[in-house]
């Protein structure tokens, strides 16, 4: 689920109010948008891959809340690391997709 | 009863052709409609690019090139699994339109990967890639999306014909209403929160619209498709299982587990509280290589709890998906993907994939090609209807059809209700192992629970109104599922009952449902469901 929008890195674009799809935050006026219904996050990650700043975090937990600190997340580099993995990062490229050398399914 | 629309606070907008849905087949449907001429309008509860099963996975497309001996090996390989309840006629125009589809795809610019011999390879899609696409085609193609809005009910005609709906915004708390002269419905399956990758926004609105405006179902006891997931995390994404071993917590081998054949001795372990674990132990080196490009968020999960899956076990579990990878859904009569109400049309997860996967689908493949295929059918048909018998409907009288969902005075308690329903359609011990006496059992209690729903009013707050639809729309679909399971007195494609656990050759047909206060179904022998089929045991 959602556990941190960083007040360091976020730039109050409420992006990530706008895209979720099960509308998780709330925009403030002047201010970085609020988790308000976390219990509604569906832990898709979409939040992550769209925020221009890596300023959210979403823990791989789907039916629990975690503790999360941001110093940590910055030091294991995974704030941004979904939005790097599939290329959408300023600079970054995503590896091609090699689906089809694997088996086909799923 | 009357429409809101009398109300100051209702923004109200007339269209050709509305779109409900705006995953891959909602897209598919807009944008087919807006270039056949129509105006088009894009609703969606959640955000077109994000919203649905698609968006946040990587999924294989059923995409076959035009060599005969490539499509007869691609259309007879699900024969078997399905229960022979595909036709092959329909099969083909999916392989014919999605190859079609996805040359549009790559024209639009969408990165395929290319092989040594420098050819594009279009057996898969990454869903934000693809999704971030269809939302900027379908804006260019001058569709107007609203976003954040989920729709409540539909709006009927004089003669009963589709003529729009009505919806809340969630972010500004204002109404809306569109007047169309057809509507699609493309709102996806029903997995009823169960936490399965992007699919909490399916929760099988689309079926409780349209059966409230009369729409019939086909197909609904294929809805007992569960995915694996790691026992922590949403991605149900089960492709790599395919190199697991399933395994005790000291590590020993489970027998007879699997992710393909072997599901059920999983879910046995589950349900008698064994937790079972998976180790991707089979992979070789370069599926280890290759995998993390094809599925990144496949790996984001085990990224963040510091788990390598290729060498250490990980506890799993295995998630409802019910109708999203299941097969059942909106009944369609025609090629045009048109419902039984006129002005009416489904798409995607939201309409029966019967038709192309009988009454299994191991994979996304299928859904994806069904999806684009679907959507364009759909999107096409409702512009020639909006444009032709359906022009001017915005101008007629119209009522809204949800209105006697929620007729009474009552307090809704929408969570309590979602939880209720959960404990009669998530347990393996009711849904993934049926029984005669267990679904009636479950539908005694699920009856009960919709005439308490007829007996509340609905909240005036919008985000409580959404959830009472959607928890609504769960009831009323476990009804269709468990009456339909029940009707089926055998073992066939992904339905599995206990107490008759042969393939019976007399029941190659299928049950179609639908009705509200009074659930019905009925059988339907399709003109192919004539070909020899020998009486199997399900594995």
């Amino acid at each position: 689920m959602i556990e941190l929008v960083s007040a360091e890195r976020c730039i109050n674009c409420d992006l990530c109010v706008q895209v979720c799809p099960t509308n998780v935050f709330d925009a403030v006026p002047g201010d970085n948008p609020v988790i308000a219904r976390q219990h509604d996050c569906q832990t898709c990650f979409m939040c992550e891959a769209y925020c221009p700043v890596d300023a959210l975090y979403v823990a791989p937990f789907a039916e629990r809340t975690v503790n999360v600190s941001e110093h940590e997340l910055e030091r294991d580099a995974l704030l941004g690391s979904y939005r790097r993995a599939i290329g959408w990062s300023p600079g970054a490229r995503a590896a091609p997709d090699q689906s089809f050398r694997l088996l086909r399914g799923g | 009863m009357t429409t809101s629309a009398a109300r100051a606070d209702v923004r109200t907008l007339q269209t050709d052709v509305l779109v409900i849905g705006g995953g891959p087949a909602g897209c598919w449907a807009a944008w087919r409609a807006a270039q056949s001429g129509a105006r088009v309008v894009l609703a969606d509860k959640g955000y077109v690019g994000t919203s649905g099963a698609t968006a946040p996975s990587g999924t294989g497309v059923w995409y076959v090139p035009p060599e005969a001996e490539a499509r007869e090996a691609a259309l007879a390989s699900r024969e078997v699994l399905g229960g022979h309840l595909a036709d092959r006629g329909w099969g083909e125009r999916v392989l014919d339109q999605t190859y079609a589809n996805l040359e549009q795809v790559a024209q639009w610019g969408y990165p395929f990967p290319v092989d040594e011999a420098g050819r594009q390879r279009r057996t898969s899609l990454q869903g934000p890639e693809y999704m971030k696409l269809m939302r900027k085609v379908v804006k260019q193609a001058g569709v107007k999306i609203l976003d954040q809005s989920p729709a409540l009910q539909l709006l009927l005609g004089d003669e009963g014909a589709v003529v729009g709906a009505e919806g809340v915004s969630r972010q500004g708390d204002a109404a809306w209403q569109v007047r169309a002269g057809a509507v699609v419905l493309a709102t996806g399956g029903c997995a009823f929160l169960s936490n399965a990758l992007g699919c909490n926004v399916l929760t099988g609105d689309g079926y409780l619209l349209a059966a409230e405006s009369g729409a019939e179902l086909s197909g609904m006891e294929f809805s007992n498709a569960y995915g694996l997931s790691p026992a922590f995390s949403s991605v149900t994404k089960s492709a790599f299982y395919r190199w697991a071993t399933f395994r005790y917590e000291d590590g020993s081998v489970i027998d007879g587990a699997g992710s393909k054949h072997g599901r059920s001795i999983i879910a046995r372990h589950l349900e008698a509280g064994t937790q079972v674990y998976a180790l991707l132990d089979l992979a070789n080196d370069d599926d280890r290589r290759y995998a993390r490009s094809a599925q990144p968020n496949f790996f984001l999960s085990f990224d963040r709890v510091g788990i390598d899956p290729f060498t250490q076990q990980f506890p799993v579990t295995l998630r409802l998906e019910g109708t999203v990878r299941g097969t059942g859904g909106l009944r369609l009569v025609d090629a045009g993907c048109a419902t039984t109400v006129r002005g009416l049309y489904a798409a995607g997860d939201a309409a029966t994939r019967e038709l192309i996967c009988g009454g299994f689908t191991g994979g996304g493949s299928h859904n994806a090609a069904w999806a684009t295929s679907s959507g364009y059918w759909a999107g096409e048909a409702a512009a020639r209807f909006a444009l032709g018998e359906g022009a001017g409907a915005h101008a007629r009288s119209a009522i809204a059809a949800g209105g006697a969902t929620q007729s009474g005075g009552r307090v809704l308690d929408a969570r309590e209700l979602t939880r209720a329903v959960q404990h009669e359609v998530q347990p393996y011990s009711k849904n993934l192992f049926r029984s005669g006496a267990g679904l009636t059992h479950s539908l005694t209690q699920l009856d009960g629970y919709w005439r308490t729903l007829r007996q509340s009013a609905p909240a005036l707050d919008p985000a409580t109104r959404q959830h009472e639809r959607e928890a609504a729309a769960m009831l009323a679909t476990a009804r269709w599922m468990y009456r339909s399971a029940l009707a089926r007195t055998e073992t066939r494609g992904m339905h599995k009952r206990l107490d008759h656990a042969a393939q019976d050759p007399a029941q190659q047909h299928y049950i179609h449902s639908g009705g509200l206060d009074q659930v019905w179904t009925r059988s339907h022998r399709a003109p192919w469901h004539q070909a020899a089929q020998p009486a199997e045991v399900a594995a």
